[in-house]
């Protein structure tokens, strides 16, 4: 069984004040930065690489790789930038929020390392203008750190000037994708830019920037603490490390969690450490597995393991690790609507495919919901979805981001995977399900 | 973002009138969002005392960004003037706009953009509830039409003295259902802690 013995990064929150800078220092906090800052930058980068640590944002991408994109300063003279994504708005994705709000030293820490890596002297945190209390914490962290000389004019007190701000978003969830977050951090609206080039070239203010989620960075100090080999060997295959993850919808006990890479989607669902199970009487009929954007899973799915190359032959992705848990009196009309009415509306109108199609796949099932649909309906629906982004294989979008993919592929493997739950809408004229589309736990109670 | 404040696509809030704001047609009932009027001119926008935080904020961020890039500091500034005013009146997106070097037109490109800035003054309290999958699992819809009928205002419309609108996912999927009150966010919402919640906004 591998149910996760020690945890790694949720190892401290539990600690009464560890969003101080004291309570973090007293326990060896900056301790891992300064001796990442021993080494030379391309000694740094290895070790990343060595780390096999990948991005926690949603696509995968290992960290040491991204950064070895950033070209060398004889040749592109620029200045570099680090820009954290801190953006969470995936829906069911809930983790970097608690970093925020119970580590954000260790942002922080993971910064000055990266910075020191990249020759980057100033980070912008972008975070999601919604939150409104995990930025507190985050503000006063930053200003703890430079009244005690971790930031600002000598980085831990070596000759290299690093400033770290924050810019809080204003609501809008294509910020998270690293373009449109460029933009919108050079005063823009959050419009996502063609590639390539890719931000490591041409990235903030047109120079070389590298784009990371809040936990990838903050998985640094761990990294410097003990070894890559240790974080390496921590995970499975190509994954180093462990991953928070964010169970939700029907589970007895929804919550972020901290699991190991080979932990498996039956074992986070029903084990008692994690989410317990469902209510009495209920079996899973539906698991989205990174996030709303990822194509759902099967019951007969489950035995998949959370790290991230093993949800390709399902087709699926491990994503941003928001794991949502449907039951088996749960109406998929419904759900999938849900998600395609978010996909619409956050489409930032730019191209064709996703501007028009992600509304007309919304209006489509919500007439299909409504027990108005046809089979013909059925079949335009999956038609728009393959025209923004053809499915299987994941990763062939028509779009300028993955925002076109992200509300395609959902539409696309729920009808695929649970096409009774559609013709029962439409022969039967109404929703099977009545009144009580959101299964056993969707009442307010 | 685009499709922002489109009237269709509305959350169920009761299976009695699933149909209300949809035609059978699926007809797309967008209509744009009426613009403010603009400030009265003879009355200054702030008072002294705002307009030294206004000024004294705008310099300090704009020292965050490299001196050519005036306009990147958009965001954050319209975010001060929104702290400062409830909303970001036109007078004030004058002053944002000269303060960063570019033009009114740009400011309020980026203004109508994103979601919690407010072209035009909400209710003293808005009310944003998450609607979005996880929470919907757990009573997302049954909550917005218990707000509904306390409030007596449907979602998406406002009065005096509350905007009621849904939102997207709010990073609150495990511990569902939640919503944010002026940008306060509450968690784990059952009725009791609602009717708390509510009781406790002057
Ligand atoms: C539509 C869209 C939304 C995204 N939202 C987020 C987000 O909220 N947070 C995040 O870290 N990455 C998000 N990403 C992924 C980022 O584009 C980027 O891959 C990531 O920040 C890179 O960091 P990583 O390599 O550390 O994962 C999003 C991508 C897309 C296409
Ligand atoms: S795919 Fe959608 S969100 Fe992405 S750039 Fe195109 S229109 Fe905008
Ligand atoms: S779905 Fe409501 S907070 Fe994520």
């Amino acid at each position: 069984m591998s149910v996760l013995t020690e945890k790694v990064m949720m190892r401290d929150w539990a600690r009464a004040g560890q969003n101080t800078l004291s309570v973090y220092k007293q326990h060896g906090g900056y301790a891992q930065a300064k001796k990442a800052l021993e080494l030379s930058p391309p000694q740094i980068i290895d070790e990343v690489k060595k780390s096999q640590l990948r991005g926690r944002g949603g696509a995968g991408f290992p960290t040491g790789l991204k950064w070895s994109f950033v070209p060398s300063i004889d040749k592109n003279p620029k200045p570099r930038y680090l820009a954290i994504n801190a953006d969470e708005s995936e829906p069911g994705t809930a983790k970097d929020r608690f970093i925020l709000e119970n580590d954000p030293h260790l942002l922080l820490e993971g910064i000055a390392i990266a910075c020191y890596a990249l020759n980057a002297h100033t980070c912008y945190i972008y975070s999601r203008g919604e939150f409104k209390y995990p930025s507190s914490v985050l503000d006063k962290a930053i200003a703890d750190a430079y009244a005690d000389g971790i930031f600002g004019k000598k980085l831990l007190g070596k000759d290299f000037e690093l400033n770290v701000y924050q810019v809080r978003g204003a609501g809008a969830y294509i910020c998270g994708e690293e373009t449109a977050l460029l933009e919108s951090l050079e005063g823009k609206k959050g419009w996502p830019r063609l590639k390539p080039p890719f931000p490591a070239v041409v990235g903030l203010f047109g120079c070389p920037t590298v784009v990371n989620n809040v936990e990838t960075i903050a998985a640094l100090p761990r990294i410097f603490e003990k070894g890559a080999q240790w974080f390496s060997d921590l995970g499975l295959g190509k994954s180093g490390g462990t991953r928070l993850v964010t169970l939700s919808g029907t589970v007895n006990q929804p919550g972020t969690y901290e699991v190991a890479m080979n932990t498996t989607m039956k074992e986070l669902i029903f084990e008692k450490e994690y989410g317990n199970g469902l209510p009495e009487g209920r079996s899973v009929k539906a698991v989205i597995p990174g996030g709303s954007s990822a194509p759902v899973l099967t019951a007969d799915e489950l035995d998949v393991k959370l790290e991230f190359d093993a949800f390709k032959p399902l087709q699926s992705m491990a994503g941003s690790g928001g794991i949502i848990v449907m039951d088996d009196t749960t109406c998929m009309v419904r759900c999938l609507w849900r998600v395609a009415r978010f996909y619409a509306e956050e489409s930032c109108g730019q191209c064709t495919p996703c501007r028009e199609g992600q509304p007309w796949m919304t209006r489509l099932l919500r007439k299909i919901e409504e027990g108005r649909g046809t089979e013909e309906d059925l079949e335009t629906l999956t038609n728009v979805a393959q025209a923004i982004a053809p499915w299987p294989p994941i990763g062939l979008g028509n779009t300028i981001c993955a925002l076109g993919d992200a509300g395609a592929l959902p539409v696309q493997s729920f009808v695929q995977k649970f096409k009774k739950d559609f013709l029962d809408h439409i022969s039967l004229k109404r929703c099977p399900y009545g009144d009580k589309p959101w299964g056993a736990l969707g009442e307010f109670r | 973002m685009y499709a922002t404040n489109r009237g269709w696509e509305r959350t169920w809030t009761g299976a009695a009138d699933p149909t209300v704001l949809i035609d059978a047609a699926g007809a797309d009932l967008y209509e744009p969002a009426a613009m403010s009027e603009p400030h009265a001119s003879s009355e200054a926008l702030f008072t002294a005392s705002e307009q030294q935080q206004f000024d004294k904020g705008i310099a300090e961020l704009l020292s965050h960004y490299p001196p050519d890039r005036k306009s990147a500091a958009m965001l954050p500034a319209l975010r001060l003037l929104q702290t400062l005013k409830g909303w970001l009146p036109p007078e004030g997106m004058k002053q944002v706009a000269q303060k960063l070097h570019t033009t009114v037109e740009k400011a309020y490109e980026v203004a109508t953009f994103y979601v919690m800035f407010h072209t035009s003054p909400p209710g003293k309290y808005t009310i944003d509830v998450c609607t979005n999958l996880s929470c919907a699992l757990r009573g997302a819809e049954g909550l917005l039409s218990y707000l509904e009928e306390k409030l007596g205002l449907r979602a998406g419309t406002k009065n005096e003295r509350y905007f009621l609108r849904e939102t997207e996912c709010l990073a609150s999927c495990g511990t569902a259902p939640c919503f944010q009150v002026n940008e306060d966010h509450h968690e784990n919402l059952t009725k009791a802690k609602v009717d708390q919640i509510l009781e406790k906004l002057a």
